[in-house]
């Protein structure tokens, strides 16, 4: 295939993963990922460095819209960011050392858990209890518009959310992911946060986390120009569209469209892993 | 720290750094729209092949090599700068967040800041 219209391609299957990413909340490297290796034979190494790039891109363009609603939380963004952008560097390393087919293996199962936690509605039970030491000291606790006015909130089990970021950071570096899912879960689930808060948070967080590890993958060789062009190009494109839909589109019957896809995608994703040498 | 007037600063702040990471995204992606129509017209019919990994050029890979292509205008030159400047918008995000915790003189989110402004500087100069 010639470059130009292999990059036509991509630019367009691009635009669609970016689209879809950005309408369901997973952002668009959980697609890219698998269309770029499964559809277009690219080399899962190529992949997850144009994937890490087009996050970022994503990430900053929706800063600005997420800022002004007010929701996102600087303070706890910036504290697990910590966590995150350690871990980012850790799986950017392990990434180097790993064989390509368990990175594919490793990124079946990470699939097959963000298409597992899309298809299930978010359950919003807030943290509860008093102010707690950690969250004084550091500055959490904050209010955020709801339709009564300002609403207060408090913020549970910070130790259990920074290890989950910590893990969510290895994700990230290691497969070139925003890895949304699991910081959403970490700020849902364990710090019980409102989830208006917890997506703009996460949003806030993915960037810094991706920027972590891409500066590795750039200096290794990772980052080809030819290949992050048209992906980087088309994600933003279409998870922009995908932001303008978000308000009208009936996305919870989208979203289980949505797992079912990457259900196969994970499975597609496990067996060519298997075949490619685990099991040799 | 707590006064309507600081929450008004920090949000002014916020919708600040917002709109900086939006405008380099945008100029990033037009310096690696650049580049890309440069590449395409050079090498368009050329095969492209990804199937098999061959780590990028040395000179596409540090800052003092890409500034070099794109002092020579070489177009995947112009799409990596595009791209360096993209991994920099969120690490200028944090630079700034530092700048604005200053100025609420809050020394422990200033040291939390920096230790992330370190992170990630360290990962784009590590080789």
């Amino acid at each position: 295939m010639s470059i130009l219209i292999f990059t036509i391609l991509i630019w367009f299957g691009s635009i669609i993963a970016g689209f879809l990413g950005s309408l369901t909340g997973l952002g668009g490297g959980i697609v890219i990922i698998p269309l770029l290796t499964i559809v277009f034979g690219v080399d899962i190494r190529y992949a997850i460095g144009a994937s890490l790039v087009s996050v970022i891109a994503t990430s900053s363009g929706a800063a600005a819209a997420y800022v002004k609603e007010g929701f996102s939380n600087i303070r706890i963004g910036m504290f697990l960011e910590i966590a995150t952008t350690v871990g980012a560097l850790a799986g950017a390393f392990l990434a180097l050392r790993l064989a390509t087919p368990v990175i594919a293996v490793i990124f079946g199962f990470v699939l097959m858990h963000s298409a597992f936690v899309s298809s299930r509605p978010r359950d919003e039970s807030l943290c509860s209890s008093k102010p707690g030491r950690l969250a004084t000291i550091l500055k959490m606790n904050n209010v955020y518009p709801t339709a009564q006015g300002l609403k207060s909130y408090n913020v549970c089990s910070i130790p259990l959310g920074f290890g989950f970021m910590f893990v969510a950071g290895i994700v990230s570096g290691l497969l070139g992911i925003g890895s949304g899912a699991i910081k959403v879960l970490a700020m849902d689930q364990a710090m019980r946060l409102p989830f208006k808060v917890s997506t703009a948070t996460s949003n806030f967080m993915i960037g810094v986390t991706a920027a972590a590890s891409a500066g590795i993958y750039l200096n290794k060789g990772y980052i080809d120009p030819g290949l992050t062009m048209p992906v980087m190009l088309g994600v933003l494109l279409g998870s922009s569209i995908g932001a303008r839909q978000l308000f009208e589109a009936k996305t919870q019957k989208l979203r289980t469209v949505f797992s079912v896809v990457i259900f196969v995608l994970a499975i597609e994703m496990l067996y060519s892993g298997f075949k490619g040498g685990i099991l040799k | 720290m707590n006064t309507i007037g600081d929450k008004l600063a920090n949000h002014k702040m916020e919708i600040f750094i917002g709109n900086l990471l939006r405008a380099g995204v945008i100029i990033s992606a037009s310096v690696v729209f650049f580049g890309g129509i440069i590449y395409i017209f050079r090498h368009g019919f050329a095969l492209a092949n990804y199937r098999v990994f061959q780590r990028v050029p040395v000179d596409l890979c540090s800052v003092s090599g890409i500034m070099k292509s794109v002092f020579f205008f070489r177009g995947r030159g112009f799409i990596q700068l595009g791209l360096l400047l993209l991994i920099a918008t969120p690490i200028a995000r944090v630079a700034f967040s530092i700048f604005a915790f200053a100025r609420q003189r809050d020394t422990l989110y200033v040291i939390i800041t920096l230790i992330v402004l370190i992170v990630l500087i360290y990962s784009l100069l590590s080789r």
